[in-house]
């Protein structure tokens, strides 16, 4: 967990990614797992005020809740544009930010745009979050893996991920091969290193056990560990689909035609603040409607394993 | 007892078992020694268990009690010495032993219907199964929480879980550490027949740790006094008792009165002020 929050964190500022959370703030809360997530900011520790504690215990309650900063945001936005205290190039109005994702979408490029990019991500995390899953599984469990490749591992995490990016190019040239592959490589840490410090910390009392009554293998993993591991698994997945976020970016930034990465560059040569401020938008809500779907199948998870 | 009407034990279930030992085994202990590290624990414990019968296991808490019933279990190596299980030496997990932890050990995360059936022997055919185990969780009376998970029972129903997952083996030795310690008065005198009862019906040499000296005088045929012997570190056998009489057996009896007081005076308690 905390190996994993330390490279969630270590990576941000690399990539544009405070921007885009200073803004909107529900991507980095996302990215931040369950808890953190903006409609428990109102709730008070201690005594709960009559109203506000109604409204916690229902879910339109919170959901009510949770709309009250970004509207006061979009309102304090409207206004402050309106009166014309930033120029449109600083910061321009919703009205036009609007206008220019209507444009995009008449054009019908912004389908294309959001398309290919949640294709990335999702093919990204697809394939890092398995391999993560595999080899943390792996390298949690046997010992002789753990000696193996576990300070191998630490060596590749250990290094920043726009390193990889000219080798990959190189390799693979600018396709969709080097962007998933980089995408990959962000979704692989945080879910192996979630799973294989939550094996490593399997109640060993119940592995014994287990193992007192038989059980060997492939059902004592079925059966004891990975149960035991249903939580970090899923802690490990969330931060890892942030990351996959975050890493389509970089791969997008760098060197693409398409895709809401592409967007953001493009937007700044042609100084379109609208476009950019559109896509960063675009992030916060992928980025939060993903993880929503992610804590979905978590709580399903959980309910039947944990 | 208490118990006797409600069990009844159906043999039909029984005959499905492909692993379960339908046999008690002897259990024999040579100079078995057991250091962790530097500390020795068990120094030259020689003993034989009697296939069938029941021995209770008393003693000074940490002195290695544990230790002795995990060596038979297979799940500690004795650093010398060997135990065997019907005359075969313990090497690694022996599939005739079942075990009840002292703590209850269940899975948080599965039923306490599906944690008893964790104890179900290899080969046991998924009906017979099931029947087995609705009729231990009967026995341990803990039928109206077959599908509640471990952390919604209490400690006592935890324990009692356990207690049936070791049941459900069916083994040739059946190692109880402490099984009814988190249990109230009265549950613990039901369980106590239930474990005869189970007993009479099932061969198996039960070897049982309890802290408390009445219980072993009512469950035993023999109690092992285990503790510090002539100097030496770690524990040995400091004591055997016959225990006379068929159970269920007087409390009251003079003769156990005398047998009482010679138990806590091993065990170091001084027995007129109890
Ligand atoms: N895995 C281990 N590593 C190191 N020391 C151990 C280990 N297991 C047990 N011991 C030590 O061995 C001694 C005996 O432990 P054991 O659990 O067998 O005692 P016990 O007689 O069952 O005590 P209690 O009645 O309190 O349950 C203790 O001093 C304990 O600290
Ligand atoms: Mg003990």
């Amino acid at each position: 967990m905390s190996a994993a929050e330390e490279t969630q964190g270590r990576r941000s500022p690399q990539v544009n990614g405070g921007t885009a959370q200073a803004t909107v703030g529900s991507y980095g809360s996302s990215a931040a797992g369950s808890g953190a997530s903006p409609e428990a900011a109102p709730a008070p520790g201690g005594k709960p005020p009559r109203a506000g504690a109604r409204l916690l215990n229902t879910t339109g309650g919170r959901v009510l809740l949770g709309l009250v900063v970004p509207v006061v945001v979009l309102a304090a936005w409207h206004f402050s544009t309106a009166a014309g205290v930033f120029t449109s190039v600083q910061l321009p109005t919703p009205a036009s930010v609007w206008n220019a994702a209507a444009e995009l979408i008449q054009r019908g490029e912004l389908w294309n745009h959001i398309g290919i990019s949640t294709q990335r991500v999702l093919l990204g995390f697809a394939i890092g979050g398995l391999l993560g899953l595999a080899v943390g599984s792996l390298v949690g469990l046997s010992r002789v893996a753990d000696a193996l490749f576990s300070p191998t591992i630490g060596a590749f995490r250990a290094v920043p991920s726009l390193a990889w990016v000219p080798l990959l190019i190189l390799w693979m040239q600018i396709g969709e091969d080097s962007k998933v592959t980089l995408i990959s490589i962000g979704a692989f840490f945080p879910v192996f290193t979630t799973v294989y410090l939550a094996l490593r910390h399997v109640d060993q009392n119940l592995v014994e056990a287990a193992r007192a009554f038989g059980l060997r293998g492939v059902r004592l993993l079925t059966t004891v560990q990975l149960p035991a591991v249903v939580p970090s698994i899923f802690s490990g997945l969330r931060l890892a689909l942030a990351q996959a976020w975050l890493f389509l970016v970089a791969a997008e930034l760098i060197a693409s035609s398409m895709g809401l990465g592409f967007l953001l560059t493009d937007s700044q040569y042609n100084g379109r603040t609208d476009r950019l401020i559109l896509a960063i938008v675009l992030l916060a809500v992928f980025g939060k409607i993903s993880d929503a779907l992610v804590g979905v199948v978590e709580r399903w998870a959980i309910a039947r394993w944990a | 007892m208490i118990m006797t009407s409600t069990l009844s034990v159906s043999d039909d279930v029984r005959t499905d078992d492909a692993v379960a030992s339908e046999r008690a085994l002897p259990v024999t202990f040579e100079s078995v020694t057991k250091s962790f590290g530097e500390r020795i624990v068990l120094n030259g414990v020689d003993f034989s268990v009697r296939a069938g019968e029941v021995l209770a296991i008393v003693g000074p808490s940490g002195c290695g009690k544990s230790t002795l019933l995990r060596a038979v279990a297979g799940l500690e190596t004795p650093t010398s010495g060997t135990v065997r299980i019907d005359s075969s030496p313990v090497t690694g997990l022996s599939e005739t032993s079942a075990f009840a932890f002292q703590e209850p050990r269940l899975l948080p995360w599965q039923t306490i219907r599906r944690n008893v059936a964790l104890g179900l022997p290899k080969g046991t055919g998924k009906a017979a199964g099931a029947a087995h185990v609705d009729e231990l969780l009967e026995h341990v009376e803990l039928s109206a929480y077959a599908d509640h998970r471990p952390r919604e029972v209490s400690g006592g129903m935890a324990q009692r879980a356990s207690l049936a997952r070791a049941l459900a083996r069916r083994p040739g030795v059946l190692l109880l550490d402490e099984p009814f310690g988190a249990l109230d008065a009265l549950t613990r005198l039901k369980m106590q027949d239930l474990l005869l009862d189970i007993h009479a019906k099932h061969p198996a040499t039960i070897l049982l740790v309890t802290h408390d000296v009445d219980e072993a005088l009512q469950l035993a045929d023999r109690i092992l006094v285990l503790s510090p012997t002539g100097g030496h570190e770690g524990a040995g056998v400091a004591n055997v008792i016959d225990v006379p009489g068929t159970r269920p057996r007087d409390r009251s009896s003079a003769e156990l009165g005398a047998l009482r007081s010679t138990l806590l005076e091993n065990l170091g308690v001084d027995s007129h002020r109890h």
